[in-house]
């Protein structure tokens, strides 16, 4: 009753004692402990996630007491694995765990927030004109008020603003932009929509809706490895990390596990406990390590090296020796190593050409359909040429002969392809070698431009009568490695790739190279291919990745782990796995109302938009093969141009014109459109816009960026998007090509004066206030994770599972789903009168996955060069008429539209009927009328309306579409899959559901795991067990890649490329001195500790766990050169522009190398730099992207472009800055520097 | 006019010296009680000590071990009666012992509390952590002790220690309910009319700043058990789990000499 009255006691409260009188026991009040009971008291618990692009996907219980959101803790009411294999519980991290702190911070964005000159000039200019389309006009008509508030971009001077109002003027923005320049200058900009599936839906449905583009991300952020599509025709398929478990032998190879996968890393530690053993791949001294028996640390950028060498100890002493059958059987069956290539004489010498084809035999091999798609094999009982069932050609235009079962195809009989020609003839071939020369602190190896090895080979004759010899690829691919096929080895001898060739070029010893590629093998052959490889960005992120990861995928093949069950290629970059996929493309891109939608790949985009390639060092004669076949001149940006002309890759925007306006000059001419368009594009009448990225009529004009940060995070040449994109204050120390006076591009047009200031409006999404909101000129309020009700899935594990509101949206802030429906409303209204039903005419490359990936054969051909007419769908892109109906806008976004009836829904090649679904979801969700559709659609009004729709739809939550897609996909191969899905063929998972607790998802063909009770997911399993072939060209796992541009850029097989030179410290080495030494050093940007994941780095809680602010770490060695102590500011840069940070002096890092974790906040404890004059950066304030031709190939097999399937990435591992103590730290807390007193200061 | 002034003087003595010690002891036990009762989490010494330990840990050692001397030296000297020390010592002795140990003290204490404010007024992160109250009684505890300190020349000038024994005989009538207390100090001079004030001024304050602390001094810390054990269910405590029908009911604990011994397994 009363503390005081209870206190007095003193003579009664004492009980008794105990322990020989040590203790004693009181009747004192306890009633303090009431104290901690409440302040662990909560009115609720919801289930909700993290969507940061972490893959973690963890369900996490959300407390909350008194309608506020106080904290969470971890579920762990996982479904049970089954017996013998770990939990997966418990999931989370410390990043996790401190997210509750973003909804009531500082830093939360709480009201619609505009930069107020443009307010200012919104207001005057609504004042003279009363439609908000006239006044946007208005103001972007004018140079002087586009300037006045693009250059302050990035500097402050936001003003809150009413939702009315923005929404006005991004609606007005967007009407004036589609009808004045086209819809396709509307774009947007959000990533991973696994990690919150419908609200990146909101934003992708709305811009497909009214014809805008929706940007990759997966090539962009530089996860998705190309090597992936080039070998399996796969975007990526990994093992859930409960499969670490099963594996008998683990590397971990540029992979922190424990750092970056933490909810994972148990997983690790209990395969330990059962005898796996690990082995760490990393130059500095990870994390990871302390799960390793043995921690291989080669020179960063070497990562190809080594795995080349454990390749050539494992071909030495099992292929090359006859030695495991498991092996020989595995390679003869799932990868292309029997299938034979042509060999060509050039300049002297035989060359591997490309792969041999039905339609180079005589009378096509009896194969009438796509001849050119069928790859050749030699018949080990009679050494006879055939043509066996499940490359490329037999997907498409016939059924039932695509599958792995081995039969030759005209016969059917059961046949076993000769994997070596070992006994006949052999020739001299050559093979390219690039480790002859190397950058600046890279080893080179002085052994010539070519080697030569004996090859045995065969005759063919070909259909025009001739002898040509040929080799099968398993030949090719030992004699590269540089395997004798005698039985010796040559382990000690300095020639490519031995492991004493590779101890000079990565310095990893070759005894630990020999002895750790023997334990590899040595487990795979035991064990049926249970060695598993975990890898991660830190290989990706080169500009050669393709190198270092062919080469572990070359090790896993030969090993036979792949599609094993705790076996083979776990790479873990990206949470892409978005398991519903087929059932959100829908509801996400709007095909249930106009099909095909805009898709641009990013890494282009940006090339071109923020005119990075005017900056270009890397030339395309120093990446060329010394026995490429035919002469390639141009430069990087030429040969994306040639590549989007072409169809290989997509273009945004399309064409130099409003394509809502061709439609009807077509009609005029009275040609179909497709023909209209190439006739133009042949004649010059019209052009596209990739040619001229620097024209106005070409520039992207309005960008939406949500669920990302864009500029503070993933933005390669952060610079360069302020400079050019931006228009505002910006770092760029380098000159353009035109001012250096270098040659000029060859396809795209060159302006003296580069532009500045493409985008007219840049509106962010946000909880929180980013450094890409400081950025913007609009910033809507979104909720955050645990406000919203969503969807989240994750490579790592099989689970679905929902984010949900705890609490409403705080302050004024709306879900992404409720802001776009209230722009798409805004915008359907103020479309009247500028807007009606329009046809737009949309450019699509040649996709994988569908028929037009066979576009275009082993001959080049460029319709502008008068080599081949342009034919849209074959030489070209696709032409399609897509109708618009702008009034109607919000009426389509809130239903699922028409087509979906129509024409039913596919994924991955494969089609299905979805009425019953269609039906389900009219009962489900309500019916609603849409204007000029006949009869009742299915609503999708709520965030949650989307969920049930996009679950519905799909087979991985549904389990009688899961049958029907596995049927589809059973017509092709000839086989019955259904098997695999009829037992939950009555299962479907709804929203509430996954709120009750995660569910695992259903097997699909969408997918080549399974979901089971008896085996982990595991990528290419069903390609193994089912026969399911790879989409590839010869439908194995390709690793012979024949493509001319592969040939020619030295590809064809893997080999060791030395880093690029990207040109970019040495101008600025010692150029403007601050008494402080400098010291050039590899940048390199792994993922964050204390961010959350590779996205937040301004949580406080986070911040006070780490130093607080941006840090680099570097090795004693070059802190001691450079008179660099823990904690002192540097600055690094070059000509890309400069970074501020503190030092972490650690041994963890090898001298050589500076590492910065990456997106640490612009906003947070950053100083002005010394050498631009502004704040000191981001870490890709030192960063350029440079694209790889490689990766532009487009129309052939597994090389068709796909929406974050294919295409360039942007890499940025290969890049040098220079490092110094900074000599004085400015916190420039004064007044705004203008970019012209800024100028005057660099000029000073 | 004069006359006027005279009552109103008249009057204020005999508030201050009257009824205001009153007041204050009155608010300073009441106040503290309901404090205590009230805001548990208040009831702390609000230590700095984790913002900056340099200079506190010197100062507050200085103050802390002068001010209780100091306290004790007033209390007793107020308190005792007269016939309490006579038979041993002489008034001006006592008045001596009084100055010169109670100086010493002052001295020492002076220096602590200059360091604490200092510090508590200086050091930015110490500042900008206080609250007003926090600032407001280090002054004034600053301000009484140098007008103690201003008042030992005085006692020095009266050998007959008459100051003393008027101040003692004020206290004692005031703790006793005497009526006409005040009448006992007037006349005296100003610094000690002024000290006398604004050390009542400090008990008021007491409950509405940090030095409620001086009630909880941990001093039976030191003869405490090792460990002590407050039982559940205890007479005021609240009350435990509550048996469910069909459960047994909770036992009571068992203490430890009654406990049969385990054997090992």
């Amino acid at each position: 009753m009363s503390h005081f009255l209870d206190r007095l006691t003193y003579f009664r409260k004492y009980a008794g004692s105990f322990a020989n009188g040590h203790g004693e026991t009181t009747t004192e009040s306890r009633a303090w402990e009431d104290a901690y009971r409440s302040r662990w008291a909560h009115d609720k618990v919801v289930r909700s996630t993290h969507g940061a692009n972490c893959t973690g996907s963890c369900s996490w219980k959300i407390y909350v007491k008194g309608g506020i959101v106080t904290w969470e803790t971890q579920q762990t009411d996982y479904p049970r694995t089954r017996p013998g294999l770990p939990n997966h519980e418990p999931r989370g991290c410390s990043r996790g765990a401190s997210y509750s702190w973003y909804l009531y911070s500082a830093n939360r964005v709480k009201y619609p927030m505009i930069r107020k000159r443009l307010l200012k000039l919104w207001r005057e200019a609504k004042a003279l004109h009363a439609d908000p389309v006239a006044a946007w006009k208005s103001i972007q008509d004018d140079p002087v008020k586009r300037r006045d508030y693009q250059q302050v971009r990035g500097q402050g001077g936001f003003v809150r603003a009413s939702w009315d109002e923005a929404e006005e003027i991004v609606a007005a923005a967007n009407v004036h932009t589609v009808k004045r320049h086209g819809p396709d200058r509307v774009i947007g900009f959000s990533p991973i929509p696994a990690m919150s599936m419908v609200s990146y839906a909101a934003g992708s449905r709305y811009l497909s809706l009214i014809g805008g583009v929706c940007m990759s991300f997966y090539d962009w952020y530089c996860d998705l490895p190309p090597s992936s599509p080039q070998t399996w025709g796969e975007q990526t398929d990994v093992p859930e990390s409960a499969d670490w478990y099963n594996a008998g032998f683990i590397m971990m190879w540029g992979s922190n596990v424990p750092q970056t996968r933490t909810p994972d890393a148990h997983f690790m530690a209990e395969a330990r406990y059962r005898g796996t053993k690990v082995v760490t791949v990393t130059p500095d001294y990870s994390e990871a390590s302390k799960f390793a028996d043995l921690w291989l640390h080669p020179k960063q950028g070497t990562d190809a090296a080594l795995a080349l060498a454990m390749g050539h100890v494992i071909l030495s002493e099992w292929h090359a020796q006859g030695r495991g059958d498991y092996f020989l059987d595995y390679c003869r069956r799932y990868s292309d190593m029997p299938m034979l290539v042509l060999l060509t004489e050039r300049d002297g010498r035989l060359v591997p050409d490309r792969q041999l084809r039905a339609s180079d035999l005589a009378g096509n091999a009896g194969e009438a359909n796509n001849p050119d798609w069928k790859t050749v094999a030699i018949d080990d009982a009679t050494g006879n040429p055939y043509i066996p069932t499940g490359s490329i050609g037999f997907r498409w235009g016939e059924q039932g002969k695509w599958n792995l079962e081995g039969r030759d195809a005209r016969t059917l009989e059961a046949v076993t392809p000769r994997l070596t020609l070992l006994g006949n003839e052999t020739a001299p071939v050559a093979f390219p070698y690039f480790g002859d020369g190397a950058p600046e602190f890279f080893n080179p190896t002085a052994l010539g431009d070519t080697v030569t090895h004996d090859v045995p080979v065969a005759s063919v004759t070909l259909a025009d009568g001739s002898s040509a010899r040929v080799a099968t690829v398993y030949d090719l691919f030992l004699a590269n490695y540089g395997v004798l096929r005698d039985g010796r080895t040559n382990y000690d001898a300095l020639a490519p790739y031995t492991p004493a060739w590779a101890e000079a070029v990565c310095g990893v010893p070759r005894a630990q190279i020999v002895s750790v590629a023997r334990e590899f093998g040595d487990n795979a052959e035991k064990t049926r291919g249970k060695s598993m490889v975990i890898l991660g960005a830190a290989l990706n992120h080169w500009y050669h990745s393709d190198m270092n990861y062919r080469g572990i995928i070359n090790l896993l093949v030969m090993c036979g782990c792949i599609g094993q069950s705790g076996g083979g290629w776990a790479h873990y970059v990206g949470q892409e796995k978005l398991r519903p996929q087929s059932g959100w493309i829908p509801v996400a891109f709007a095909t249930d109302w106009a099909r095909p939608p805009r898709q641009q790949n990013s890494t282009s985009f940006w090339y071109a938009h923020t005119d990075q390639w005017r900056y270009e060092t890397v030339q395309v004669k120093d990446l060329l093969s010394p026995t490429a076949p035919q002469p390639l001149s141009g430069q990087l940006i030429d040969f994306n141009i040639r590549a989007e002309r072409m169809g290989w890759l997509p273009s945004a925007p399309q064409l130099a014109r409003n394509p809502l306006t061709i439609a009807a000059d077509a009609e005029a001419a009275g040609v179909p459109v497709p023909q209209y368009v190439a006739q133009s594009l042949k004649s010059g009448a019209l052009e596209m816009s990739c040619e001229d990225p620097d024209h106005p009529a070409n520039w992207p004009r309005n960008l939406f960026v949500w669920r990302s940060n864009l500029l503070g995070s993933s933005g390669k040449g952060h610079e360069y998007f302020l400079k050019h994109l931006l228009g505002t204050q910006h770092g760029v120390q380098g000159k353009d090509l035109g001012e250096q006076g270098e040659a000029k591009p060859e396809e795209a047009a060159w302006h003296d004066e580069a532009p500045k200031g493409k985008l007219d409006l840049l509106v962010t999404l946000d909880f929180r206030m980013s450094t890409t909101c400081m950025y913007s000129d609009i910033v809507l309020p979104t909720a955050t994770w645990y406000e919203k009700h969503d969807l989240n899935t994750s490579d790592m594990h099989p689970f679905i599972h929902p984010l949900s509101a705890a609490v409403d949206p705080a302050w004024e802030s709306r879900t992404d789903w409720a802001i776009f429906r209230g722009i798409a409303k805004r915008f359907s209204a103020m479309a009247n009168g500028h807007l009606g039903k329009e046809r737009d005419v949309v450019l699509t490359p040649l996709m994988h996955d569908s028929p037009a990936e066979l576009g275009q054969t082993h001959v080049i051909r460029d319709w502008k060069k008068g080599e081949v007419e342009p034919i849209p769908g074959k030489t070209m892109p696709s032409v399609t008429v897509v109708e618009r109906d702008y009034p109607n806008t919000f009426a389509r976004f809130t239903a699922l539209g028409p087509l979906m009836e129509k024409l039913g829904n596919n994924g991955k090649g494969m089609a299905w009927k979805t009425g019953d679904e269609v039906g389900f979801l009219r009962h489900l969700n309500g019916e609603v009328e849409v204007p000029g559709v006949e009869g009742k659609l299915a609503r999708m009004d709520t965030d949650i309306d989307a969920c049930e729709t996009l679950m519905h739809l799909a087979p991985e939550t549904n389990g009688h579409v899961a049958v029907k897609a596995w049927e589809a996909l059973g017509k092709a191969t000839g086989r019955d899959h259904r098997h695999l899905a009829l037992p939950k063929e009555h299962e479907a998972i709804r929203f509430r559901d996954v709120q009750a607790q995660p569910r695992k998802i259903i097997s699909s063909p969408i997918w080549s795991g399974l979901e089971s009770e008896e085996v982990c997911y595991n990528a290419g399993y069903t390609n193994v067990h089912e026969l399911i072939p790879w989409r590839t060209l010869s439908g194995r796992q390709q690793l012979y890649q024949d493509h001319p541009w592969m040939l020619a850029f030295g590809e064809a097989l893997c080999l060791y490329r030395p880093p690029v030179d990207l040109r970019a410290h040495q101008a600025l080495h010692n150029a403007k001195p601050n008494g402080h030494p400098e010291v050039a050093l590899n940048f390199i940007t792994p993922h964050q500790k204390w961010g959350i994941h590779s996205v937040y780095t301004d949580n406080l809680l986070m911040l006070t766990l780490s130093r607080g602010g941006p840090i680099v770490w570097i090795s004693e060695t070059d802190a001691a050169t450079m008179g660099i102590e823990d904690n002192d500011w540097i600055e690094a840069f070059n000509a890309n522009g400069a970074l501020c940070a503190r030092a972490v002096v650690s041994q963890r890092v090898p001298k050589g190398m500076i590492m910065m974790y990456h997106a640490q906040e612009k906003i947070v404890n950053v100083p002005g730099s010394e050498i631009t004059h502004a704040r000191g950066g981001i870490h890709n304030s030192v960063t350029r992207a440079t694209v790889k031709p490689t990766h532009m190939i487009g129309g052939y097999a597994q090389l068709a472009y796909g929406f974050n399937y294919y295409g360039t990435i942007g890499t940025n591992r290969d890049e040098f800055v220079v490092v110094r103590k900074m000599a004085k730290v400015d916190w420039m807390d004064g007044p705004r520097i203008t970019p012209q007193a800024a100028d005057l200061r660099a000029a000073e | 006019m004069i006359e006027l002034y005279d009552s109103f003087t008249a009057y204020l003595q005999g508030f201050l010296f009257g009824i205001y010690p009153y007041i204050c002891m009155g608010v300073f036990l009441i106040g503290s009680l309901i404090r205590f009762d009230r805001d548990q989490y208040t009831w702390r010494s609000g230590s700095s000590q984790m913002l900056r330990a340099r200079q506190l840990r010197l100062g507050s050692n200085l103050f802390h071990y002068s001010i209780i001397f100091l306290f004790f030296g007033h209390l007793i000297g107020l308190l005792t009666p007269h016939w309490g020390y006579e038979w041993a010592i002489r008034p001006e002795t006592k008045q001596l012992l009084a100055v010169y140990s109670g100086g010493a003290a002052g001295i020492v204490c002076f220096v602590g509390l200059s360091l604490l404010l200092h510090r508590r007024l200086f050091d930015p992160r110490i500042r900008r952590t206080s609250t007003f109250a926090d600032m407001a009684i280090l002054v004034l505890l600053w301000v009484q002790l140098t007008l103690g300190l201003v008042t030992l020349p005085f006692s020095l000038g009266h050998e007959d220690a008459g100051i003393m024994l008027a101040l003692a005989a004020w206290s004692q009538a005031i703790l006793t309910f005497q009526a006409r207390a005040s009448e006992l100090v007037i006349g005296l001079p100003f610094p000690y009319l002024a000290h006398l004030v604004l050390g009542m001024t400090l008990f008021l304050l007491t409950p509405f700043t940090r030095l409620v602390h001086i009630f909880s001094a941990p001093v039976w810390y030191l003869f405490r058990s090792w460990q002590i054990v407050r039982l559940r269910g205890g007479a005021t405590a609240r009350p435990g789990p509550v048996p469910r029908p069909g459960l047994a009911p909770v036992p009571a604990p068992v203490l430890a000499e009654q406990r049969p011994r385990v054997p090992a397994e």
